[in-house]
């Protein structure tokens, strides 16, 4: 079994400011993350597939990941404000809950592009900054 | 693109796992890997062509899932003793794509 990991970078923008708290709440929450017009992060996302080997000696074909990780990932966020995503009305865009929507996305269209059994989704890496580091499983969510 | 031949610099990453020697403080020394890693994969690798030069190459695929594979199989006899076990190998083929290996099943010691 292997475990082949593809990266992707894209920039994106978000205000981190919980609807449910006050002004001076989410200041002291949030700090500088808070600022009111938002800030920018060039977000690295790394996307990790598990399999065996195919006949062709590879886990994954790394054109399909990619064809799957731009259309639903890539095009969907790049140089976009988080907070205006639909899926983030709701819930604050903070990089673990990127990391949960990005990992739902890909699961939720994983077998229109890979009908088989196997690669599977095993985990999404996020890093806002090069100190700042995201992981989620695709069992956890 | 991949059926024409062509270069990677390849970076490989070799994890063991273990506890650290009592009196050295150390799971392995670092001069001994570096040894293994010289002579079991870098010696026999590098700028070797290696569909031609390097077996199993011949008659599998270079993939860097199969090189991954090739290299455990190359480290695992000598790094699976009561105190130090081959974890995983890990091959850059380029900065964003890279494989994990991680046997089949714990090496036996």
């Amino acid at each position: 079994m292997f475990r082949v990991t593809r990266r992707y970078e894209f920039a994106a923008s978000h205000r981190l400011h919980a609807a449910q708290l006050g002004e001076e709440e989410n200041q002291r929450l949030y700090g500088k993350c808070n600022n009111p017009y938002g800030h920018g992060h060039n977000y690295v996302v790394e996307v990790s597939v598990r399999g065996p080997l195919d006949e062709t000696g590879r886990a994954v074909d790394p054109q399909l990941l990619d064809g799957l990780v731009a259309r639903q990932v890539l095009e969907r966020f790049r140089h976009r404000n988080l907070n205006e995503d639909v899926n983030f009305a709701s819930v604050v865009p903070t990089s673990e809950n990127l990391a949960a929507e990005i990992c739902r996305r890909l699961k939720r269209n994983w077998s229109a592009a890979f009908p088989g059994a196997w690669p599977r989704l095993e985990k999404i890496r996020i890093a806002e900054t090069p100190r700042n580091i995201f992981e989620i499983r695709a069992d956890e969510t | 693109m991949a059926a024409n031949h062509h270069g990677h610099n390849y970076v490989v990453e070799v994890s063991l796992r273990g506890e650290p020697d009592p009196v050295t403080g150390m799971v392995l020394d670092l001069k001994e890997l570096k040894e293994i890693l010289n002579r079991q994969v870098v010696a026999p690798y590098d700028h070797r062509f290696l569909n031609y030069e390097v077996p199993p190459f011949d008659r599998v695929i270079p993939t860097a899932e199969n090189i991954a594979r090739d290299i455990w199989q190359r480290l695992e006899p000598e790094l699976c003793n009561e105190t130090t076990r081959l974890h995983s190998v890990r091959v850059y083929e380029t900065a964003d794509l890279y494989v994990d290996y991680f046997g089949e099943e714990p090496c036996s010691a």
